[in-house]
């Protein structure tokens, strides 16, 4: 099962990430858990300096908006 | 071109409406018709045509092309991509840590910040377009000097001692490089996109800035600004920018306004002064900052910020008045 992160001091942004995510996820049946990261330090860590950002399994995927529908599903599915 | 948007408020207004020109209604009606129709179109035009390019520059690659270099070229630089980079302001607090992890100086971090909300390219074309070039360069010439004398002053006070001690300890990993899609098709959507997201987020302080603009245009009288705002009322200006603290708006928000005011004969620099103190002081920014400023720092920052508006308007006032 995939871990996904949403990074992000609480932005409504990210709050839209992270729906956007568990419909996209549930849409095509697959199980994912997803995390919200607000702690500061740790979102640095990821080098992400643009919030919303994305990591899967520990890989930053995306960062500084909301990401489409479709990157969402190519994420997930691949 | 854009005379097309006079044409069509001269018609709905009097044609339609059948409001009489010159009456208070009739122009305040006409001007909030220009406006809403004349605004939104440029908008969503520079909107899409910046997010078409992908010239957009993302802070990432600020920090990256700003650290390390002397302070004399970093100040410029802060302040001239602080005025084209696009960021939400959620964002402002990882922007800021990650910039002093970069071992770019508080001052040019800062210089960066106050830039940022006051000049972009899409306010400088409305300004442009509402009340002509000439405003709209001395606009962006005011602005990135008081971000760099901000900046300046708060480096010279050494006020890294108000900035949150946390702050200094945090490391950044190794920074994510985004992978852009350059297919038309991909350029149409992300275009598209920004059009949505940013048009979405600022139409509402864009609807009441023309709202506001419009009253100040169809009902009050030229005499009273003559009265209260004119060259030889030095409290204007002063005045101006202390109006300005606690209103919150978006640049382009503001420029219905300038432009009203100034249509009342208003003098440039109070006028100036106070689109800069309504776009860069903001309660809702400074409770963002305030997770990585100490309250000691905010009130500095905006003392600086609040002395630099009012030399702003005073300077265009007697330069240009």
């Amino acid at each position: 099962m995939k871990t996904i992160k949403v990074l992000g001091s609480g932005c409504k942004k990210c709050a839209t990430t992270a729906d956007l995510i568990a419909s996209k996820a549930a849409e095509l049946g697959i199980e994912v858990a997803i995390e919200k990261v607000t702690d500061m330090g740790a979102i640095m860590g990821y080098g992400v300096m643009s919030t919303p950002g994305v990591v899967i399994n520990e890989t930053v995927v995306h960062s500084g908006s909301v990401p489409s529908a479709q990157n969402i599903s190519d994420w997930i599915s691949a | 071109m854009l005379a097309i948007f006079t044409k069509l408020a001269d018609w709905m207004a009097y044609d339609l409406f059948r409001l009489t020109p010159g009456s208070h209604l009739g122009e305040a009606v006409h001007f909030f018709i220009e406006d809403v129709t004349k605004i939104f179109f440029l908008l969503t035009l520079i909107v899409f045509a910046i997010g078409f390019f992908r010239s957009m520059l993302t802070p990432e690659r600020v920090r990256k092309v700003v650290a390390g270099r002397s302070r004399a070229v970093s100040y410029p630089m802060a302040v001239g991509l602080g005025a084209v980079t696009p960021f939400c302001s959620c964002s402002s607090v990882p922007l800021f840590i990650g910039f002093l992890e970069a071992g770019i100086p508080l001052g040019v971090t800062m210089a960066f910040l106050i830039a940022s909300p006051m000049i972009n390219e899409v306010a400088v074309v409305v300004l442009a377009a509402a009340v002509g070039w000439k405003v709209a360069v001395m606009y962006v010439a005011a602005g990135l000097s008081v971000g760099i004398i901000g900046g300046l002053a708060i480096e010279f006070f050494k006020l890294e001692k108000w900035v949150e001690e946390y702050v200094w300890k945090i490391r950044m990993g190794q920074m994510a490089e985004q992978t852009v899609d350059t297919s038309f098709r991909a350029r149409l959507d992300y275009a598209w996109g920004q059009v949505k997201e940013i048009v979405g987020r600022i139409w509402i302080y864009v609807l009441v800035g023309i709202g506001i603009g419009a009253v100040l245009h169809g009902f009050i009288p030229q005499e009273f600004f003559i009265k209260y705002a004119s060259v030889d009322n030095l409290l204007a200006v002063p005045s101006a920018v202390l109006i300005g603290i606690p209103l919150y708006s978006n640049a382009t928000g503001v420029i219905p306004i300038v432009e009203a005011l100034m249509s009342k004969g208003v003098p440039i620099g109070t006028v100036l002064a106070l689109m800069m103190s309504v776009a860069a002081i903001s309660l809702p920014e400074m409770i963002i900052l305030r997770k990585v400023l100490k309250p000691q720092l905010i009130a500095t920052f905006t003392g600086i910020l609040f002395v630099a508006f009012i030399g702003v308007g005073y300077l265009f006032n007697a330069v240009l008045a």
